[in-house]
């Protein structure tokens, strides 16, 4: 028994204090309050919100917008680093097709990720804005923000915000006097990591269960109901309204020399380092200056390895730490930058304990629908358990590298065994010998009959 | 009668086994229909809705939404399978989502996870003797920055120390 509890009610907040965060360089984040209080209308009205959308639906046109988008090189924040502004300029739109759907992936999900919270949370206007922006841009008739279940908080807000903004006459017809008509559904899921996938996801909308479908058709040429449908993930929408509001050179100076990729992002750092947390910092930072900004380590701790971005990205080392975290650094290191999300490993951590920790959820939250998916998965957990329990047979090792190979890319529906396999792949390349040790060798197991731990 | 014609009937409510669905609850599940091209869209929701009056979702809330939403049963029981946050068994007053993913692991699940199965007794998917808490693993919470994390009912904790349980249980009656 305890007298005090000293578990605290969860509450996402940044790293950054206000006074640090300024409009020109922290596009995403400035408005946010020290206190983590929700930013009403009134507030982000003040703070210049919603004048990107009055600004932009009586100046530009959807081509303008979407041209804009493209020179920013604003990439998929939710992991897949695509150009919001290339896949804006694919979907289907013009009088020969019927208006299609802004759906916006709020189903956060990916292990070590908590950043789309902070946003949804604290500051849903700004992914409204960005919303209506994006469906301006993609002529889409309805938005939905598709927002995983568990984050209560997050539907407050959004909730709140929605019912403000059409109050307002942000959504609903007319959109600000500009003729453009578009509104705001929110839709919270039922669980399961797959909704994230894209195609998924709009399979979990429409009201069935979440297998992903085959591609092509992409969502931009049938999507929801079978019509024109963009998918973009919370913080790429969030970045919209700045863009336009400051222009694509603006945003591409955020990252300057750093980086290719335009902006800023919220990259975070989990895991046993002194101060985990978020923090908006220009797209291309080193993972040495977040890994610095989080303190390090904590005492007794060193770092063995780190992953870049979530679970289905592939583990890195700590000289790799130099690496400026984008999208085409971190991939030319084998790896995916993913959320941008760092979870840092101590060298106490067996990363053969880490590995079937990871597989299993990977195991868990396969949908079914693809073979090498669904009965590769569990195997992968059978093994991995056998070589963490230093029950490993000999050739266990090598079917771990058949399987992270027949796991991976163009073998399945949907981007799940290939996510599930780059840790695994990776793993087995850097921290073979951790593997190796689970191995139960004959001739000691003749002589002492048990077996080693590692 | 079920049908797959897509279109809403609120007069198609009554399961074979006399279960009802809540006059509230089906207006909540019409007005959800609304947002959606067709009333399938709808589905997750219905049981959600159910779900929140029940606790769970009883069998013959089955082929009862499916008559609403005039769509097959068959369709109906394959969503509420699926997802994790629908529970086709009766769970106890608080559901407890307790956070498997890496960086909780990182952090100190197992530790929580064994505090918590050894305090209230049960295991993943089990319900309490007093049917105050149904324990659940749950998909990365997004708290990775305070883990080990979890959820009772609709709140957020994190980070959990196994030392805090017992005081953060005995809010929960």
């Amino acid at each position: 028994m305890s007298n005090h509890a000293h578990a605290q009610r969860y509450r996402c907040q940044l790293r950054q204090p206000a006074a640090e965060r300024k409009a020109e360089t922290h596009p995403l984040t400035w408005r946010l309050r020290d206190d983590g209080a929700l930013i009403g209308i009134d507030d982000y009205r003040a703070k210049s919100g919603y004048t990107a959308v009055s600004e932009t639906l009586s100046r530009l046109s959807q081509n303008d917008v979407i041209s804009v988008m493209k020179e920013a090189n604003l990439r998929g924040r939710g992991g897949g680093g695509f150009s919001a502004g290339v896949k804006w300029s694919l979907t289907l739109k013009g009088e020969e097709y019927p208006r299609g759907y802004l759906i916006c992936n709020a189903d956060e999900m990916e292990p070590g990720t908590f950043k789309d919270r902070l946003l949804l949370e604290q500051q849903p206007h700004l992914l409204i804005e960005g919303m209506i922006l994006a469906g301006y841009a993609n002529n889409s008739r309805l938005g939905y923000i598709f927002l995983r279940g568990e984050y209560i908080e997050a539907a407050r807000a959004v909730s709140q915000a929605l019912d403000e903004a059409r109050a307002a006459g942000w959504l609903g017809n007319d959109v600000a006097g500009s003729g453009f008509d578009f509104d705001i559904v929110l839709h919270t899921g039922a669980g399961r990591y797959i909704c994230g996938e894209e195609t998924a996801l709009i399979n979990s909308l429409e009201g069935y269960r979440a297998n992903p479908r085959a591609k092509p058709p992409f969502p931009g040429q049938s999507g929801a109901w079978g019509k024109p449908t963009v998918v973009n993930n919370v913080e790429t929408l969030c970045n919209v309204p700045a863009i336009l509001q400051h222009g694509a050179q603006w945003y591409r100076d955020l990252s300057g020399d750093r980086s290719n990729d335009g902006g800023t992002k919220l990259y975070g750092v989990s895991g046993l380092a002194r101060q985990t947390g978020l923090w908006e910092l220009p797209m291309g930072t080193t993972g040495r200056e977040l890994f610095d900004l989080a303190g390090g380590m904590k005492a007794g701790h060193t770092l063995k390895t780190w992953l870049p971005g979530g679970g289905s990205t592939g583990f890195m080392l700590p000289e790799h730490l130099e690496l400026p975290l984008d999208f085409d650094s971190i991939g030319k290191a084998g790896s995916r930058l993913g959320t941008g999300l760092i979870a840092v490993v101590s060298h106490q951590q067996s990363v053969v304990s880490l590995m079937r920790n990871l597989e299993a959820f990977f195991a868990r939250e396969s949908c079914g629908w693809c073979t090498p998916c669904r009965d590769g998965l569990p195997w992968t957990v059978k093994l991995l358990r056998a070589l963490e329990q230093g029950a490993g047979e000999q050739g266990d090792i090598e079917m771990l590298d058949k399987l992270a190979n027949d796991l991976g890319p163009g073998k399945t529906f949907c981007a799940h065994a290939p996510g599930a396999a780059m840790p695994l792949e990776s793993a087995l390349r850097y921290f073979r010998d951790e593997f190796e040790q689970g191995v139960r060798a004959p001739a000691v197991e003749a002589r002492s009959g048990s077996a080693h731990p590692i | 009668m079920t049908n797959d014609t897509g279109t809403f009937d609120p007069s198609q409510t009554i399961a074979s086994d006399g279960f009802r669905i809540h006059p509230d609850d089906l207006a909540a599940i019409e007005h959800e229909c609304g947002h959606f091209e067709q009333p399938q869209a709808a589905c997750i929701e219905a049981l959600k809705i159910v779900q929140r009056r029940h606790g769970w979702v009883p069998d013959g809330a089955i082929p009862a939404i499916a008559s609403a939403l005039g769509i097959a049963t068959a369709s109906v029981e394959g969503v509420a399978t699926f997802y994790s946050l629908i529970f086709r068994q009766p769970v106890g007053r608080h559901v407890i989502l307790l956070c498997d993913s890496s960086s909780c692991f990182l952090t100190g699940y197992d530790a929580l996870r064994e505090a918590l199965v050894e305090q209230l007794g049960i295991g993943y998917g089990e319900t309490s003797a007093d049917g105050r808490f149904t324990l659940l693993p749950v998909c990365c919470l997004g708290a990775c920055d305070r883990g080990p994390a979890m959820m009772i009912g609709e709140d957020t904790y994190g980070p959990v120390a196994p030392e805090d349980l017992s005081g953060l249980l005995e809010a929960y009656s």
